[in-house]
């Protein structure tokens, strides 16, 4: 059983719901299923929300009245009944030549690994993503094996490139542009994580699942000369 | 139409703010001073939501391509009509061929340029406001071509003049709540951040203001969560920053405070080296 999420006015216009602090997937679920709930059932008073891994704000267009906390405390009650959240395994292209994957031979000596072995344990994991931030479609992925959790640089690089695919401690990701960035880069994924002339810029959510596929240098030129055509790879996720 | 024949040291286009795409971590973007936009927009009988152009440190030189009336608002740059300077908040009448020029800085930071139907650059996720990666565009560049509304309505020059009270420039009260993590601060800190005569360094721009005075921090780091325009974080060498209207969607530093509505307005309209305090609510 999870603890009951707690309840606070932040600010004029906001108010923040925090669960336990702790990482986990089944916080971030009912997270999810609570946010898509109010958003169903509160749309004409809500201007946007935020996820993050144990907490959801709910902005309001106008000041919340002082019932508007008990309203939530009952709808959240509502949650696991009511809502059904369709979540995805997208399959993300990456090229680990070292072309792209520039720090993976040093992060590879510094693990004791080869840089086979790191390529091959980061796109056997699945990953869970938590939540969207730092970086417009920046995805916050939990599920980096212990052995692949490596220090950020000393100094951050000014200029990571778009798509990079980087580990920085415990975590890894993709820079979706290009950005100031002090994580390892080990490739280089060739589709775009955001993209505006898209109807949904995003195409990963809060509780879906992603994998690396490793590509080779040919493949990536292909993917590149497509030019946003190319279709993420995705099945539709069952509890 | 618009021609920016000189953009300034920086000036962008900017509306209410992308709202509803903070999930996908977009941030709401918006004019820095979202009082004197408004202001604008008032006068001008614009649409709330219509873009106007923010300009930072004056320096711009704008070209009108067509007739419109035009209101300008926030910091005083001493703005000039073909030369001849015109009242602030205030509608004036702009005839084809004529050129806006800004010249001496007397307060502020941050002046708005309203037109009639707004300037209708396009849209991406339903708005207009300049953010990379966002808009093909992130500051006004030379050469470049606003389109603006159609004049539908035919305004009054206004010889009247909207009075903005002076505290709105000049303040070093900046009114705010407590932040989620207030409660994490002991009484010394506490004291610190309410009494301390800040003032903001350097490092500031439409993403965030740092201060330059520190305050001792013995807090733990936090699990990534939502922050917002206004929220004050605690970083771990001590410095407060105060997240502006380009602030990321999600943060890691401990929430203390989160500034009023108006109050992000007032500090929108200071800059490196003003003073500011703390007024906890």
């Amino acid at each position: 059983m999870l603890k009951k999420p707690t309840y606070t006015l932040f600010g004029e216009r906001t108010i923040l719901i925090a669960w336990e602090a702790l990482i986990s997937e089944a916080i971030i679920k009912d997270i999810t299923q609570f946010e898509q709930l109010v958003q169903s059932e509160k749309s004409e008073v809500i201007e946007d929300s935020v996820i993050g891994y144990n907490s959801l704000l709910l902005i309001y267009k106008k000041a919340p009245d002082a019932a508007e906390i008990a309203s939530l405390k009952t709808l959240y009650k509502r949650r696991t009944t009511s809502v059904d959240v369709e979540n995805f395994l997208w399959k993300i292209p990456v090229c680990y030549d070292i072309k792209f994957g520039v720090d993976l031979e040093e992060l590879a000596k510094g693990l004791q690994l080869t840089p086979e072995e790191v390529i091959q344990k980061h796109s056997n994991a699945i990953y869970h993503v938590y939540f969207i931030g730092f970086l417009p479609g920046f995805l916050y992925l939990g599920g980096l094996e212990k052995g692949l959790h490596f220090p950020r640089k000393a100094t951050p690089r000014l200029a990571v490139s778009k798509g990079a695919v980087a580990i920085g401690g415990s975590q890894t990701g993709i820079y979706p542009q290009q950005s100031a960035g002090g994580w390892n880069i080990i490739g280089s994924t060739p589709i775009s994580l955001f993209d505006i002339s898209k109807e949904a810029p995003c195409f990963a959510k809060s509780g879906d699942k992603i994998q690396f596929v490793p590509i080779g240098l040919s493949e990536y030129a292909s993917i590149m000369a497509q030019k946003g055509a190319y279709e993420v790879t995705k099945t539709l996720l069952h509890d | 139409m618009i021609n920016v024949r000189t953009p300034g040291i920086y000036s962008t286009v900017q509306d209410s703010g992308r709202k509803g795409y903070r999930k996908i971590g977009v941030p709401v973007s918006g004019a820095m001073d979202a009082f004197a936009a408004n202001l604008a927009n008032q006068l001008l009988q614009n649409h709330e939501d219509a873009a106007v152009i923010e300009v930072t440190f004056g320096g711009c030189i704008l070209e009108f391509l067509c007739d419109t009336f035009l209101c300008i608002t926030g910091a005083d740059f001493s703005p000039k009509l073909n030369e001849v300077p015109i009242k602030l908040n205030s509608v004036q009448k702009v005839m084809k061929g004529m050129v806006l020029s800004f010249g001496k800085r007397n307060y502020g930071v941050r002046t708005y340029i309203g037109v009639s139907g707004g300037i209708q650059t396009e849209r991406f996720l339903n708005s207009r406001s300049f953010y990379k990666g966002i808009t093909p565009h992130f500051t006004l560049k030379r050469g470049m071509i606003l389109p603006i509304g159609s004049l539908e309505k035919q305004l009054h020059q206004s010889l009247a003049v909207v009075k903005v009270k002076q505290p709105h420039f000049s303040s070093e009260k900046i009114s705010c709540f407590k932040g989620p993590e207030f409660g994490l601060l002991s009484h010394e800190q506490i004291l610190l951040l309410q009494d301390t005569v800040f003032t903001i360094s350097s490092d500031n721009s439409r993403m965030g203001y740092q201060l330059n005075e520190t305050i001792p921090n013995t807090f733990d780091s936090m699990l990534t969560s939502g922050v917002l325009p206004g929220t004050v974080q605690l970083t771990p060498s001590g410095k407060l920053i105060v997240l502006m209207r380009d602030c990321q969607v999600t943060g890691g530093y401990p929430r203390v405070l989160q500034l009023s509505e108006n109050a992000i307005n007032i500090l929108a309209q200071k800059t490196t080296g003003d003073r500011l305090r703390f007024l906890v609510q």
